[in-house]
């Protein structure tokens, strides 16, 4: 099932937490909802599931309206939300026969999905505690597992790792990844690196509105108008390399890293060849390169980049 | 209405593994056992074979036990934020309330059925009007849906119990007297109408032994009001941010 959003808005008061927003999600596909706190990737989470109802615009699932046939649809969606709120005081076989239950799941299948559950989720030696006797990470499990357990089109995956260990959190992107291969899964995070190890495509909101989406490489190579160059030059007086690296045409800030070193950043300008031009600079002046490397940009510099450029304006 | 089961089930079984429903039990059945049968007014000072005592103990009681009951039913579940949870599985909030609401009159109708014992040993003493017994369980029942209804409403309205349960006794002190004071201290249309609205007049003429179709409305109707609030406080999700 698709998921298709269109020009959804949202408002608390005076304040637009989600202003506008349009995209797609198709099957197969894993969305990475990424965005500084307070950016509105929780509400816009709340409305595909139906927990809050948008101010305008509309979200499509699989063709039809949530606002239509809001109860149907709910059966296609799992969903997972931010502190995975759990019924501490239930052992964790009785929730899930709870939700399978509440899920219409037929009397009959009931307990096999419950198994299936328990062994994908790995929660099999805890099964008969009670959940608010279980570890962050077991609950975090637990949540999953009653996202799933109806087997949905849909999962919406609010902030999945965290408080999970670093063993934890490998299989759980392991496990989503799995699951992402025939289902639309969205996630939303705040952990970079998590994005780039789990989803196909990366949505990055701010202030309630879209500012970037695509692949990660893609989004990468949209910030990497100009690059960063480390280089090292010697045989030459360090104030005078950083004086004709700054006279090159192509360059549009250089810094030192180390004085001792002649160690100079240099950040050239958008579709320029400044390696080249350091080099026959260099060349030209009898210096010699001993290190010359491009540093790349990450995704942690693009998502700074779109996030406060618009805080700033 | 299968749903509805599945989670007043679920209430219930919170009801009993939390000792909430151990507790009430026993405390009602102590209190109202008491005062029947062993202090004040009670069967054997009056000298009839009669269930009046024990329904008009029992009508203070469960006025003060319910709002204990209902306090948690929403209140916990959106402090938790397991409400979340709850309304994006494939249920409708009126199933979620209709379910709550079920779940503790089911508890309610129990300690009741636990007083059974009771009815036998007057009816055992002397000749005890059946009918009128049955009558004052109906009236003990329906005045239970109804504070049951305004309990559900004060736990949807806030993410505390206290205060959950502080609104639900506050309003429901209106219906349980302050609407019959007030009814004997005003005269005419505006008497008349508190009158009406009180909660005592209604539990007395149906425990007397008397089913008015006007008294059965009155109940029935603050009960699908209360249900109703609940449901309208709960969407109130949808403009805020509660």
């Amino acid at each position: 099932m698709d998921i298709k959003i269109e020009n959804l808005t949202k408002k608390f008061g005076a304040q637009r937490a989600v202003n506008n927003i349009s995209f797609d999600v198709k099957p197969g596909e894993i969305l990475g909802f990424l965005g500084p706190n307070g950016a509105g990737k929780t509400t816009t989470m709340k409305m595909i599931t139906g927990f809050m109802l948008q101010d305008e615009g509309t979200i499509i699932i699989g063709g039809e309206s949530m606002l239509d046939s809001e109860n149907d649809l709910k059966r296609n969606i799992g969903y997972l939300p931010e502190n995975n709120p759990l019924y501490l005081e239930m052992p964790v076989i009785d929730y899930l026969i709870y939700c399978a239950e509440l899920q219409g799941i037929n009397r009959g299948d009931v307990m096999n999905r419950v198994r299936e559950m328990v062994r994908i989720c790995g929660i099999n030696a805890e099964k008969h505690k009670k959940i608010g006797e279980l570890s962050k990470g077991y609950r975090q499990r637990v949540g999953l597992a009653q996202a799933m357990i109806h087997d949905p089109d849909i999962l919406i995956l609010d902030e999945p790792t965290t408080g999970l260990d670093p063993n934890q959190i490998v299989e759980i992107r392991k496990l989503i990844r799995e699951l992402g291969r025939e289902k639309t899964v969205i996630l939303s995070t705040h952990i970079l690196p998590e994005v780039e190890a789990t989803c196909d495509r990366i949505l990055i909101i701010n202030d309630g509105k879209i500012v970037a989406d695509g692949t990660s490489d893609s989004l990468r190579k949209q910030a990497q108008g100009h690059d960063i160059i480390g280089v090292k030059i010697e045989d030459g007086e360090k104030n005078k390399i950083f004086r004709a690296l700054q006279e090159l045409s192509s360059v549009s800030v250089v810094d030192f890293v180390d004085q001792q070193d002649n160690r100079f950043q240099v950040q050239g300008k958008p579709k320029t060849s400044t390696q080249r031009d350091i080099f026959n600079m260099c060349v030209k002046n009898k210096w010699i390169i001993t290190e010359m490397m491009l540093i790349e940009t990450n995704l942690e510099d693009v998502f700074r980049n779109l996030t406060t450029k618009i805080n700033s304006n | 209405m299968k749903l509805i089961w599945i989670i007043a089930r679920r209430e219930l079984s919170v009801f009993f593994d939390s000792l909430i429903a151990y507790v009430m039990l026993i405390l009602f059945l102590g209190f109202s056992g008491f005062f029947t049968w062993l202090y004040g007014s009670d069967i054997f000072l009056i000298g009839q074979a009669s269930l009046r005592s024990f329904f008009s103990i029992a009508y203070w009681t469960l006025f003060f036990f319910i709002p204990a009951l209902t306090m948690r039913l929403l209140a916990e579940e959106k402090r938790s934020g397991t409400i979340e949870l709850l309304l994006t599985k494939a249920v409708t909030d009126r199933q979620v309330v209709l379910g709550k609401f079920l779940s503790a009159f089911l508890l309610i109708a129990l300690a009741l059925a636990f007083t059974l014992p009771y009815v036998i040993t007057v009816s055992s003493i002397g000749n005890m009007d059946t009918g009128g017994v049955l009558c004052g369980y109906l009236g003990l029942l329906l005045m239970s849906g109804v504070y049951i209804s305004i309990g559900l409403f004060a736990s949807s309205l806030t993410r505390n119990q206290i205060v959950a349960f502080l609104t639900a006794l506050f309003i429901g002190l209106f219906f349980h007297i302050i609407f019959n004071v007030l009814a004997g201290s005003i005269t005419g249309m505006t008497g008349k109408i508190f009158n009406i609205l009180s909660l005592s007049t209604h539990f007395e003429s149906i425990s007397r032994g008397v089913i008015d179709t006007k008294d059965l409305i009155y109940f029935l109707s603050i009960m699908v009001l209360g249900v109703f609030l609940s449901e309208v406080a709960l969407s109130k999700r949808n403009i805020g941010n509660a």
